[in-house]
């Protein structure tokens, strides 16, 4: 067992436990948009950065970080919170998200951070990057307009359905998912349909043909139960 | 007292928010008590008067002639109001903002010269249909498309009373 502080309360916790876990088993909520469970963590939103007070205040990403004996962390602070709205800001800027006009409206990770992080406008200025649409798989389409680059998808298709069909490419500002050599989707060879990108994407991004306006409901959480059916070795 | 002297405009946006204001209803024999609407597409007033305390801005900036009107408001009221989404994040009209703008206006109008390329009858049409605060000081917004006419409410009656509007939790969402 390993003992630490978690917003000045001392916690136990297994050794191997990331922040975000202890933080959650003590009821603490820490916003996240990289991680969902079931799938390794990555750590590339920073929107669950943590605070942690003896290591001279360095932020970590609460996802992807293990616990340590003594680690003293601070979830919410007045600092900590402008770094995750400043975060968030950019995330909305990055690209074209019209809430109006999606898909996924009502129920979007990336909205309801907003909601939240008490976001009611963004005081960046939008870079409306000319972005395209991919709508030849048969049942699934991509509107790169909405993607966060978190990579979720790219991870539920490579852990846990095992077709490493979702990758990056380009680098950068200029860096997208694109399935196979770069698509298009339609004529991926290693696609299964299975459509846990599609269930994985906490945005509108990747969605399923034929759906309206706010009309597009997930279940991220698949991906979970999925990953805990299975037989371990 | 005095009434509470409010003005609404109307940009690029789809009306949908004064529409939303108009649903509350009931609720506008109360407000009508407390404040007075001195300038708006629902009335018939042509100039901007002096000494506006509230306005209420639907729609992002899309033309040379609403950025005017957008600038002679904010000297002209006090409490300057986001109304919406497209005043708040450029919303709908902005989607045209990864195109440049001539290439938006022959797509629509076809060769020649189409109306909005230059400053004539129609005013121009600018570079990119951008939100309220890309352009001028806004001290509050009303997120919604539409915000629905509870939210107004909230955020009215909370002004009113208590000199500050209070908008929290779901009352913030885009869309």
């Amino acid at each position: 067992m390993i003992t630490l502080k978690l917003n000045g309360r001392e916690v136990r916790a297994q050794e191997g436990q990331t922040i975000l876990e202890v933080a959650r088993e003590h009821g603490v909520r820490i916003p996240t948009l990289c991680y969902l469970e079931g799938l390794s963590p990555r750590g590339s939103c920073r929107l669950c950065l943590v605070e942690v007070r003896n290591w001279g205040g360095k932020l970590v990403p609460a996802c992807a970080t293990q616990v340590e004996e003594g680690m003293d962390v601070v979830t919410h602070n007045e600092r900590i919170n402008r770094i995750r709205r400043l975060v968030l800001e950019m995330l909305f800027v990055e690209r074209n998200h019209i809430c109006a006009f999606c898909v996924s409206s009502g129920h979007c990770e990336l909205q309801d951070l907003a909601v939240e992080l008490g976001m009611d406008h963004v005081t960046l200025p939008y870079r409306y990057p000319g972005l395209a649409m991919d709508l030849s798989h048969e049942d699934y389409g991509i509107d790169h307009n909405r993607c966060v680059l978190c990579g979720r998808c790219v991870r539920a298709c490579s852990e846990v359905e095992g077709a490493f069909t979702w990758g990056f490419q380009g680098r950068g500002i200029q860096i997208q998912v694109a399935p196979d050599l770069g698509g298009p989707w339609g004529d991926s060879e290693t696609c299964t349909s299975c459509g846990k990108c599609v269930q994985a994407c906490p945005t509108g991004a990747l969605f399923e043909k034929g759906v309206g306006t706010a009309a597009q409901t997930k279940r991220p959480e698949v991906i979970l139960e999925v990953t805990e059916r299975r037989p371990r070795v | 007292m005095s009434k509470v002297r409010v003005a609404t405009m109307w940009f690029s946006g789809c009306s949908g928010c004064h529409m939303s204001f108009l649903d509350l209803d009931e609720r506008l024999l109360e407000l009508k008590e407390a404040l007075e609407i001195v300038y708006s597409p629902l009335v018939d007033i042509k100039e901007i008067p002096e000494g506006i305390d509230v306005a209420l801005i639907e729609g992002s900036v899309n033309t040379t002639e609403q950025l005017e009107l957008l600038r002679e408001m904010r000297r002209k009221c006090k409490i300057l109001v986001a109304f919406g989404d497209c005043a708040t994040t450029g919303n709908i009209p902005s989607m045209r903002n990864p195109i440049p703008r001539d290439e938006v206006l022959r797509e629509v109008y076809g060769d020649g010269n189409p109306p909005g390329m230059e400053e004539g009858e129609v005013p121009a049409l600018l570079p990119q249909a951008l939100p309220l605060h890309a352009y001028v000081r806004v001290d509050y917004y009303i997120p919604g498309c539409p915000p629905d006419s509870d939210r107004i409410w909230k955020f009215l009656s909370t002004l009113l009373k208590e000199g500050k509007p209070r908008l929290e939790g779901e009352e913030i969402r885009f869309g």
